[in-house]
Formats: C-alpha cells, sequence, structure tokens
C-alpha cells in the first residue's frame, strides 16, 4: 500500500498544479464508485427476473410475449432515459416544479467530466437512476397481461416514461423536487414505494379497468405454465433487491448497511407471513404465495429501508403480506383483471409501507427533523406521507388513463379477441416459448 | 359408442375446447403431437426461414355414444377451421369403440363414458 501512496503523490506532485487547479470539485471514491457500479448491474437483473416471474404466471400461449413486455421495457427506456429522461428527472426544475429540465442533459453531454458530491461519477448515478425507469413500466404489464399489443405496449411505456415517471421521480428523488421539500426532513421514500410501486400498481389498476378483463375471466382457469419460472424470478428479484435499496442510499457505508439490512428482513418476514396465511387458510403453503411473500416484504421496505431498524422491517413484511393477499381477495371478490396483481402487490404493499414506515422511524431521525422543526412528530410525518402517497396516486391514474386513451385510439392497445385466444407468442411474435411438451 | 381423435392447429384448441364445453362434451382427453401432412410451416428465425419437418399440433381424444358422434365432429370441424378453411387446419379420425371400463366402479358399455 505505502509504495502505491507515494507512487500516488508523486504523481499529485509532478502534475500536482493543474489537478489542483481542476480539483476544486468532489474528488472520486473508488469504493462508493464500485457499489454503485454493482448497484446498477443487480437492479437490471431484476428486470429479466421479473420477466422470469411474470413469463411463469401466464399461460402457455402467451410465455413469450409476456417476457417481452419486461425486454422491451428494456430496450424502449435504455435509449429514452440517456436521451430525455435524465433531463426530465434531475434536470433543474421546470414549468413551476413539475418536471426538471436541462439541455445540457440530454444525450447525458454535460456529464462527462462530472463527480457527484458522493464521490460518485454521475455516470453511474444516471445508469442507476435508468434502470429505475426501465424497471418501473415494466412492473405494469402485470395488470394487463395476455391481452395487449406489443406495439401498443411499446407506444405506452415511451409516453409514461415521459409523462408519468420522469415527473414523479423529479418531485420525490431531485433536490429541488416537491416531495423533496416536505414538512421537516422531506417525505421519506428512500428508494421508490411511491416513484416504484405505487406509480406503477396504481397505473396497473386503472389500465386493467380501462382495458378489460380477459376473454373468459374469471370462469376460465387460467393457471400458471411454469411456476419454475416464477421461482426463479422471485429469487433474481430479492437478489436484485439489495442493489435497488442500498444501493438507493447513493455511498457506501453505514447507511448502506441498514438499507440492506432491512431489504433481508422484510422479504424474509413476508415470505414466511404469506406461506403462514395460505397454510392456515388452506391447509396447503403454495411455492406461489412463496413468491409472493417476497415480493410483498420487498416493496413494503422499499420506501422505509432507510429509516426504519429490524423490529419495524420484520412487522412491515408481515402487515405487507396481510394487507396485499386481503386485497387479493378482495379483487376475486370484485372481479376486476388485474391478471397478475400488479396492484394487489405493488400498489398495495406500496402503500402499506410509504404509510406504515412512519410508526417505525428510528430516533436519530426524529431528533434531527426536531432539530429542523421543533415538536416535529409522527402524525406531522404521517401526514406528509399521506400527501406524498394521494398525490403520487391521483397523479399516475389520470395520466395512465389519459395516455391508454390516446394510445388506444391512434394504434390500439387491446387485441382482438381472435389474438387473444390464439395467443400472444404465435400471433404477435411467430415464435413458441417451448418445445413440444408443456401444454395450455 | 364411438372413439373420436382430432388432429387440430395448437393455437385453436381454446375455441374447440370452450366450443365443445358448451356442447355439453366435457370428458376429453388433450396431447401435444407433432408430425406432418400436406402443410408447410415457414418460420423465421433471425431473418432466415426455416421449414421444420415436423409440426406442433394438438390431438384431442374423445370416447362418446353414438348419439354424439354428429355433435362432436361438427362442433371440432366448425372450431378448428381458419376461415373458409385452409392447408393445416387438421383431421378428424372416426373409430367404433369397443368397450368402454370405469375404472372407479368397474361399469361397463355405454354408461361408462
Amino acid at each position: 500500500m505505502t509504495w502505491k501512496r507515494s507512487l500516488c503523490l508523486a504523481v499529485l506532485l509532478g502534475a500536482g498544479l493543474p489537478l489542483f487547479a481542476e480539483g476544486a470539485g468532489p474528488v472520486n471514491d473508488t469504493g462508493t464508485t464500485a457499489w454503485m457500479l454493482t448497484s446498477t448491474t443487480l437492479v437490471l437483473l431484476m428486470v429479466p427476473g421479473l420477466a422470469m416471474f411474470y413469463g411463469g404466471l401466464v399461460r402457455t400461449k402467451n410465455v413469450l410475449g409476456t417476457m417481452m413486455h419486461s425486454f422491451s421495457a428494456m430496450a424502449v427506456v435504455g435509449v429514452l432515459w440517456t436521451v430525455v429522461g435524465y433531463a426530465l428527472s434531475f434536470g433543474p426544475s421546470a414549468l413551476g416544479g413539475l418536471i426538471g429540465w436541462s439541455r445540457g442533459l440530454v444525450l447525458l453531454r454535460s456529464i462527462d467530466h462530472t463527480i457527484l458530491p458522493a464521490g460518485v461519477p454521475e455516470y453511474a448515478f444516471a445508469m442507476f437512476q435508468g434502470k429505475f425507469a426501465i424497471i418501473t413500466p415494466a412492473l405494469i404489464a402485470g395488470a394487463v397481461a395476455e391481452r395487449i399489443s406489443f406495439r401498443g405496449w411499446v407506444a405506452f411505456i415511451t409516453l409514461w416514461v415521459l409523462f408519468v415517471y420522469c415527473p414523479l421521480c423529479h418531485w420525490v428523488w431531485a433536490s429541488d423536487g416537491y416531495f423533496f421539500n416536505l414538512g421537516a426532513k422531506g417525505a421519506i421514500d428512500f428508494a421508490g414505494g411511491t416513484v416504484v410501486h405505487i406509480s406503477s400498481g396504481v397505473a396497473g389498476l386503472a389500465l386493467a379497468l380501462f382495458l378489460g378483463a380477459r376473454h373468459g375471466y374469471p370462469k376460465t382457469a387460467m393457471a400458471p405454465n411454469n411456476l419454475t419460472f416464477t421461482l426463479i424470478g422471485a429469487g433474481l428479484l430479492w437478489v436484485g433487491w439489495f442493489g435497488f435499496n442500498a444501493g438507493s442510499s447513493i455511498a457506501s457505508n453505514l447507511e448502506t448497511a441498514r438499507a440492506l439490512t432491512v431489504t433481508q428482513v422484510a422479504a424474509a418476514s413476508g415470505a414466511l407471513t404469506w406461506v403462514l396465511i395460505e397454510t392456515i387458510r388452506e391447509d396447503k403453503p403454495t411455492s406461489l404465495g412463496m413468491a409472493s411473500g417476497i415480493l410483498a416484504g420487498l416493496v413494503v421496505i422499499t420506501p422505509a429501508a432507510g429509516v426504519v431498524q429490524v423490529g419495524g422491517a420484520i412487522v412491515l413484511g408481515a402487515i405487507a403480506s396481510c394487507a396485499c393477499f386481503s386485497m387479493i381477495l378482495l379483487k376475486n371478490r370484485l372481479g376486476y383483471d388485474d391478471s397478475l396483481d400488479a396492484f394487489g402487490i405493488h400498489g398495495t404493499g406500496g402503500i402499506v409501507g410509504a404509510l406504515g414506515l412512519t410508526f417505525f422511524i428510528r430516533d436519530s431521525w426524529w431528533a434531527e427533523a426536531a432539530a429542523k422543526v421543533p415538536g416535529w412528530g409522527v402524525l406531522a410525518q404521517l401526514k406528509v406521507q399521506a400527501f406524498a402517497v394521494g398525490a403520487t396516486i391521483l397523479f399516475s391514474v389520470v395520466m395512465t388513463l389519459l395516455i391508454a386513451f390516446l394510445v388506444e385510439k391512434a394504434i390500439g392497445f387491446r387485441v382482438t379477441e381472435a389474438v387473444e385466444k390464439t395467443g400472444l407468442d404465435h400471433d404477435l411474435h411467430g415464435e413458441r416459448a417451448y418445445g413440444l411438451n408443456n401444454l395450455n | 359408442m364411438k372413439l373420436i381423435t382430432a388432429i387440430i392447429p395448437e393455437e385453436k384448441l381454446d375455441e374447440v375446447r370452450e366450443a365443445l364445453i358448451e356442447a355439453e362434451i366435457e370428458r376429453i382427453t388433450v396431447l401435444r403431437v407433432s408430425g406432418h401432412g400436406r402443410q408447410q410451416e415457414i418460420v423465421v428465425q433471425r431473418g432466415k426461414k426455416v421449414v421444420p419437418n415436423l409440426i406442433p399440433k394438438v390431438q384431442i381424444t374423445i370416447a362418446c355414444n353414438d348419439a354424439f358422434e354428429d355433435i362432436t365432429v361438427d362442433t371440432i370441424i366448425r372450431t378448428a377451421r381458419h376461415g373458409a378453411g385452409e392447408v393445416g387446419d387438421g383431421k378428424i379420425f372416426v373409430q367404433e369403440l369397443k368397450e368402454c371400463i370405469r375404472i372407479r366402479t368397474g361399469e361397463r358399455g355405454g354408461q361408462a363414458i
């Protein structure tokens, strides 16, 4: 180590003057950068994970079409985010704070040399955030699986990212955003409870109601074609979620480890609770229940990972599974077709997490909040959380319906009944998922 | 008694099954099979046209009493056909069925179906 250090010193001294002249800005921290790059990779891994999760849950004739919904988000938003998405989300506030904008950020041109104060190249931050923009619209597909056209979907997610995700992202995470500056220390949304899960969950619900149920639902049994896929997908999501939550600290320190710990605990607690509910109610624990519980726990801890401790995470995970399970029972009674429970799990879990976290915040956070606004307490923070949740729901539902209406009128969103009966794989993609086995 | 074996396009399975259920023919066995008749299915893979030797189809097997033969056959023809009929819509074979036995009770003949 010493020779390396002296080498650095020699380099610094040798080329010292220009370096120091430029060196007024933040310096790159290799440890933090390495973790942020790892996190970025982990969050991207969640997208094929989601593709497998959803792909296993649909019928045999729609496997590839469904997996394409997730993968097309990688392709579409992967480009869109670097072209204008990042500028719209993390540029300085424009239009009265409704959205961000900076011409320099178009194609990420102005960040070519930027190191953020966190010690991370802005490229790493932009790519990390870009993965969130990819997975959020991909989550919506679960609510309208097995009945949407590919081109309608591509058009929808393009518009949805521009007009729903980017504004919300700006409100919550940009330093001059609305929610970032609510109350004493802002609305708490550590890794995307409102931006990612509530916004996509309620968008899914709105879309499912707008497009209507699948042909034959709920009379025809629509059993998952391959739960092995779903379990592998749930596993990949769990692993990827460490990048999603722990990476959201934009650091590699105590806060990161805290977020990682509560993420692990909440997912486990959620899985345990769901399986327990099934064992008591139906007598048999199912693998689908295990996968659903994992997801409920992960979703609920997403907004809370920065502020709750282990005890809170266990309770939140358990509450999330109870709430999501009840919501799915309610869905079956009401009869709307949220096909793979995008709202049932992401919407419900996100809302429970964003509100419920208020009761489990660690003392040091309260102390800091009280230092800024004397007497800041649970009720005051709950109001801030409820406002953020309510505004997100309202904004996402209204905009989603507007976009869905436009897409349906312009190029058609829902497939014809003939295509729905034949299946997306055959009619839209000309392929089949499996060789000879696995009859639908 | 008759044994009806139908080879149909796999994407028509749901439609045929729904129609059969509607006609109150609910006891069926379904298999995924592959073979070839006159149809040539061209599949495009990475821009290249590929003609598979064996084309996947679905086989439905139905045992029924004589009175149900016509309605079963007609229902399958009506629902498995693409539009006005295309090569590849499949075939139906009808055979005399010598015996039918319900394993649970040991019943034989028409009442076991």
